[in-house]
């Protein structure tokens, strides 16, 4: 490797200009020297200088990457350009890159990289657990591993199938060479690796007692490391609300002649009504935590009651965001289970319009459900019928993607292939979570486990159960496509079959747990439950293991066997699977015409319907 | 499709039907009778008695929901598996959609669904709230007359002030048996929630704030209360244990009890619903 | 090296850079002091056991990266350490001296400032015999709930001369001096605290020294 190479905007200049930000960040914030800041730097409490360091930071992160190349260029008279270092060699993966098919890798494995360390904290969080009385770690740090574990994978997952297979498909699906704003795409990718680093730099300053969901007034009260958690989500915020806009725009308006709404491949629809959600919802979330920075810093009052503010506050406001959130986990994870079951079962989605209904409905519904998380909260007891009732009636657009789902099965003609494993999963995970979910949406039942260890393992099971799930279906399925290389079915179909048993062996488990009266976050718990948890740690650590199935078979596919997986190994009628694997820099030769059916699967006879390509692409000349 | 494999769809769908309602008739009267009795958080309770009853009605409607979909997904991947040595290039039937089953699908979910609406609805208001935190303006109480207590949650245990005794407060939560009790629940610090376990009670203290909720308990015994809302290092261990006494052992308790903490009743606040206790002690 | 060799080499080279990563993390997680095992005397009456302990406004930078906080610390083979983690035995009766350097603060809930589950139901101050004390010139507690004890402790008056700066702090320098007696009971493991919010700085004077364990919070394992 040449070190001419090494000077330039790359991710090398990038974590240099980063630190250095860093500190300059933290020298300006020094300066503030007010009598009541002074006190506060006294108990060791260096917040203004920590937010803005963590801000300069990540400026100094994103002009060493690049990104402020093209505003300044402009601004100094240059022509528009639009193509950043897209073309050639393995480097382009590691810095700012505009083509959607990058950004696309690049995402895989940056949030695979993040979810590892989150699944790694949650590991030890369950060593923890095994008993109630010895404490594994250090007192002080259980809550900050839990908080760790939570906020790590909520931060990763909301752009978990967004950002590595939306980005990746969905300009192919709809027949465009990319995205809408490219270079905002990469941007969201570069930002939420900085938010990932921030979030870790956490434990330097003393980790944070909050949870993911950071309460106030708690938040105002904690040390230094929740500011790390504050800047975390402000900034991952901001690349979903990007991420959103761009996935948005770029299904209206980019979409090849021919392509109607009405023709849409599904998943297509499930991005975009998680698009809508992830546009509309994280500015709330970012407002929110304006707000905590602002009561942690210049010592506002939002959230302190004995000054006028109101920890409801907070509390409506990040439901408010986090109800939308959870949807914007679970809606992808449709998207991708009701794309694959075609192909899987040879037939057609069964029942197309009532599964876009199905998700634009569950993505309309969701801004009036949040009240939920507050039953037992003290809100105004005449809310919470409503609530109930908003809550009960998501459970609809819900089962219609069951039901689309059951007809793609019905009189198919199955193939049980990995990613079709992990689709069934998903059906039975949901079934599990959703259930579970109605019985958190009922106010009497809601009194016992609100704030338990059911109210967790049913989140677990639809945002573990079903999305990552699904996430790893998705990869099974479409990783051949991306990079050419085959992984091994068999490797793939032992992590199926040991994840599916141990996460249900984990989360079972904890359904019953919660009914019986184990509070959430809780570092110890009634004796008489020892025997439970030490079944659910074990049973975590298998599914720790599972995951390490998973790193071996990619590590070892891809970088040592390296068997070319063909243009359309699965023999899918879908428009990626038409072009070479992987895919070429401008995606087609000539722009697609799609023909009126995106399923065109059925027996060819006379009483079917005739089987039509669903696409009349040239092949490019590559 | 040919008239054969119509013919044999219409087998799968009697058998698939067939299996649903043996199922659901094996299950429902296991859920009715074994498991729906048992749910947490027991019998104890007004407010217990009725989460019982509304965790079972739950269960009853969501079986033949849960059966069919179990049934109908293990019967397809059994049944409609392509064989090894089938040749799999050939697809499978080009249905787009049967508007027959989803009208049946849709109206029976949503029946469902409002059906448990309303009924979650009428029962919370028919059990003086079901023990969970009302606010400060209930709409679900009992009528006539209450005990009331007072629920102090503070960084990281309970305390409890019985207003009808001096405003007396206490390290102990002891509730006399056979009585409408009134739960206030507030905080003097970050946000707590009182949980009750075997009373079914949960409220959330938040400053500033009272939150009433409702239970009566039905015979003497003892109960866990824990801290279900996280509140900081030591919120795994703001635990407790209850008590639940006849009437005159509750009046001898209480008595001693105002006996022996005398010396910090004279400091303490005049009993309020809410509390702003000083110090504050932010910066300076 | 050959292309497949420059792989694998590779491949180990990251498996190790991520298991000394991880190794890194769980020996941060572990780190923090080990118990301190409280010595058993043998008296006529039984076992006993005697726990000094002080209570100051300030650790300083010797004892502590967060100089500033106030702590308890406590007197083992007569060197005063910054330990919060206790192991006592079963079923005796421990004997405190605490030496109070601190100053009045205050206690938020005034119920805390009478003393409970304690040998005799009494504290002494200063040598004299009191049960509970004036919640506003409290400095600390010491309280381990899952005993039901608490006991409060009396703050230094302001204008007293020669208060202490960083601890370790001794007797010469203005103190108050309370003892008491309590009984551990039966095997187990519980946490113990203060109650007075005296974490200057932090909302509700309950954050940073009050919600780590080291300065204001510990364990004490009853074995």
């Amino acid at each position: 490797m040449k070190l001419r190479r090494l000077i330039g905007f790359n991710l090398l200049t990038a974590v240099i200009l980063g630190v250095i930000g860093f500190y300059v960040g933290w020298w300006l914030g020094s300066l503030f020297t007010s009598e009541s800041v002074a006190y506060l730097k006294e108990s060791n409490q260096h917040d203004i200088s920590l937010f803005i360091g963590y801000f300069t930071g990540v400026l100094g992160f994103l002009v060493g990457l690049g990104f402020a190349n093209y505003p300044v260029q402009r601004m100094l008279g240059k022509p528009a350009s639009l193509r950043e270092k897209e073309t050639q060699g393995k480097t382009r993966y590691l810095g700012l890159c505009t083509d959607h098919k990058v950004v696309g890798l690049q995402y895989l494995i940056g949030i695979g990289a993040f979810i590892f360390i989150g699944g790694l904290n949650a590991m030890l969080i369950r060593y923890e657990l095994i008993t109630p009385n010895q404490h594994a770690w250090n007192g002080n740090n259980y809550l900050t591993l839990v908080g760790l574990h939570g906020t790590m994978m909520m931060g990763m997952m909301t752009s978990g199938i967004l950002g590595p297979f939306a980005n990746y498909l969905v300009p192919i699906m709809i027949g465009a060479r990319r995205m809408a704003f490219p270079r905002i795409e990469a941007l969201t990718f570069w930002l939420l690796m900085a938010a990932g680093a921030i979030l870790m730099t956490a434990i330097a300053f003393g980790g944070f007692p909050t949870g993911w969901t950071g309460y106030a007034p708690l938040i105002d009260q904690a040390n230094m490391g929740v500011d790390a958690y504050i800047a975390f989500f402000a900034i991952v915020g901001l690349s979903m609300c990007l991420l959103g806009l761009n996935m948005v725009a770029t299904v209206i308006t980019m979409r090849a002649p021919g392509m109607t709404w009405g023709r849409l491949p599904i998943f297509v629809w499930g991005q975009f009504s998680t698009a809508i959600l992830m546009l509309l919802a994280p500015p709330v979330l970012i407002s929110t935590l304006l707000m905590v920075m602002l009561d942690r810093t210049a010592q506002t009052g939002f959230f302190n009651d004995q000054i006028g503010g109101s920890s409801y506050l907070y509390e409506n406001l990040f439901w408010f965001f986090g109800h939308p959130e959870v949807y914007i986990l679970a809606l992808p994870g449709m998207g991708i289970l009701l794309e694959i079951l075609p192909v899987f079962t040879r037939k057609p989605l069964w029942g197309y319009k009532l599964a876009v209904s199905g998700l634009m409905g569950i993505a309309l519904l969701s801004w009036l459900v949040w009240q939920h998380h507050l039953f037992m909260s003290g809100i105004n007891a005449d809310l919470r019928p409503f609530y109930m009732l908003s809550t009960e009636l998501i459970s609809l657009p819900t089962g219609f993607i069951f039901i689309c789902a059951l007809g793609t099965l019905w009189a198919g003609r199955i193939r049980l292939t990995s990613p079709m494993l992990f689709c069934l999963a998903w059906l039975f995970n949901f079934l599990i979570g959703g259930l579970s979910g109605v019985f958190l949406s009922d106010v009497p039942s809601d009194v016992t486990t609100h704030g338990s260890f059911f109210s967790m393992a049913h989140f677990h099971y639809t945002i573990m159960g079903a999305l990552l799930f699904s996430f790893f279906g998705g990869i099974y399925f479409w990783l051949p496509k991306m990079t050419g290389i085959k992984l091994n079915e068999r490797l793939a179909k032992a992590h199926f079959w040991v994840m599916f048993i141990s996460f249900n062996c984990t989360f079972g488990p904890l359904l019953v747990i919660g009914f019986l009266g184990m509070p959430r976050r809780a570092v110890t718990y009634a004796g008489y439950l020892q025997g439970a948890n030490t079944w659910v740690s074990v049973s975590a650590f298998f599914l720790g293991g599972s995951m390490l199935i998973f790193i071996f078979n990619f590590v070892w596919s891809l970088v040592f066997v390296r068997e070319p997986a063909g243009d359309n190994p699965w023999n899918s009628k879908s428009i990626e699977w038409q072009l070479p694997s992987p895919v070429p820099v401008h995606n087609f030769d000539r722009i697609p015409t799609f023909g009126p059916d995106p399923y065109p699967y059925g027996n060819v006879g006379s009483d079917a319907v005739p089987s039509m390509p669903a696409v009349t692409p040239a092949r490019p000349t590559q | 499709m040919s008239s054969s494999a119509a013919d044999g769809n219409r087998r799968h769908a009697l058998r698939i039907a067939a299996l649903t309602v043996i199922a659901t008739a094996i299950a429902l009267p296991l859920v009715i009778l074994v498991l729906g009795p048992n749910m947490p958080p027991g019998k104890d309770t007004t407010a217990g008695v009725s989460q019982v009853f509304d965790n079972t009605v739950l269960l009853v409607v969501m079986t033949p929901f849960t059966m069919f979909i179990l049934i109908f997904i293990l019967y397809s991947v059994l049944a409609f598996r392509v064989r090894p040595g089938d040749n799999d290039q050939r697809d499978g039937a080009a249905i787009r959609g049967h508007m027959p089953s989803q009208i049946v699908w849709l109206a029976t979910t949503t029946a469902a669904v409002l059906f448990l609406a309303i009924f979650g609805s009428a029962e919370l208001l028919a059990s003086n709230g079901a023990g969970g935190g009302e606010g400060p303006k209930p709409i679900a109480k009992p009528s006539g007359s209450v005990f009331q207590v007072q629920v102090i949650g503070q960084q990281w245990e309970f305390t409890y002030r019985y207003p009808s005794y001096g405003g007396v407060e206490t390290a102990q939560l002891v509730l006399p048996v056979g009585q409408e009790i009134e739960f206030h629940v507030t905080s003097l610090d970050a946000v707590h929630s009182f949980w009750a376990y075997e009373l079914g009670v949960k409220a959330d203290a938040n400053p500033g704030v009272d939150n009433v909720a409702f239970v009566k308990v039905k015979k003497p015994g003892t109960f866990q209360i824990r801290c279900a809302e996280l509140c900081g290092l030591w919120h795994g261990y703001m635990f407790d244990t209850g008590r639940v006494v006849s009437q005159s052992q509750f009046a001898t308790w209480i008595a001693g009890q105002q006996r022996t903490f005398a010396g910090s009743q004279q400091y303490l606040p005049k009993y309020s619903l809410t509390y702003t206790p000083d110090p504050q002690d932010r910066a300076g | 090296m050959s292309v497949q060799a420059q792989k694998i080499a590779a491949v180990v080279a990251g498996v190790l850079a991520i298991g000394v990563g991880i190794g890194a993390y769980v020996t941060f997680l572990t780190g923090g002091p080990t118990p301190y095992q409280v010595p058993v005397a043998n008296t006529a009456s039984g076992k006993s056991v005697n726990l000094t302990l002080q209570t100051v406004a300030t650790i300083g930078p010797k004892l502590a990266p967060n100089d500033a906080w106030v702590s308890y610390l406590i007197r083992e083979n007569g060197v005063w350490h910054r330990s919060t983690v206790w192991t006592l035995p079963a079923n005796t009766v421990v004997h405190v001296t605490l030496y109070n350097y601190d100053g009045q603060s205050g206690l938020r809930n005034p119920f805390l400032s009478q003393a409970r589950g304690l040998v005799g139901g009494s504290f002494q101050l200063n040598g004299k015999s009191m049960t509970s004390i004036n919640p506003d010139v409290a400095s600390h507690t010491f309280a381990i709930p899952g005993l039901g004890l608490i006991v409060p402790i009396m703050g230094v008056d302001g204008n007293a001369k020669n208060q202490c700066g960083d601890a370790p702090c001794n007797v010469s320098m203005a103190h108050e001096t309370i003892t008491f007696s309590f009984n551990t009971g039966k095997k187990g493991h519980y946490r113990w605290q203060c109650f007075v919010p005296c974490a200057l700085g932090f909302l509700y004077g309950f954050g940073g020294p009050m919600q780590t364990i080291g300065y204001m919070d510990g364990f004490v394992n009853v074995v």
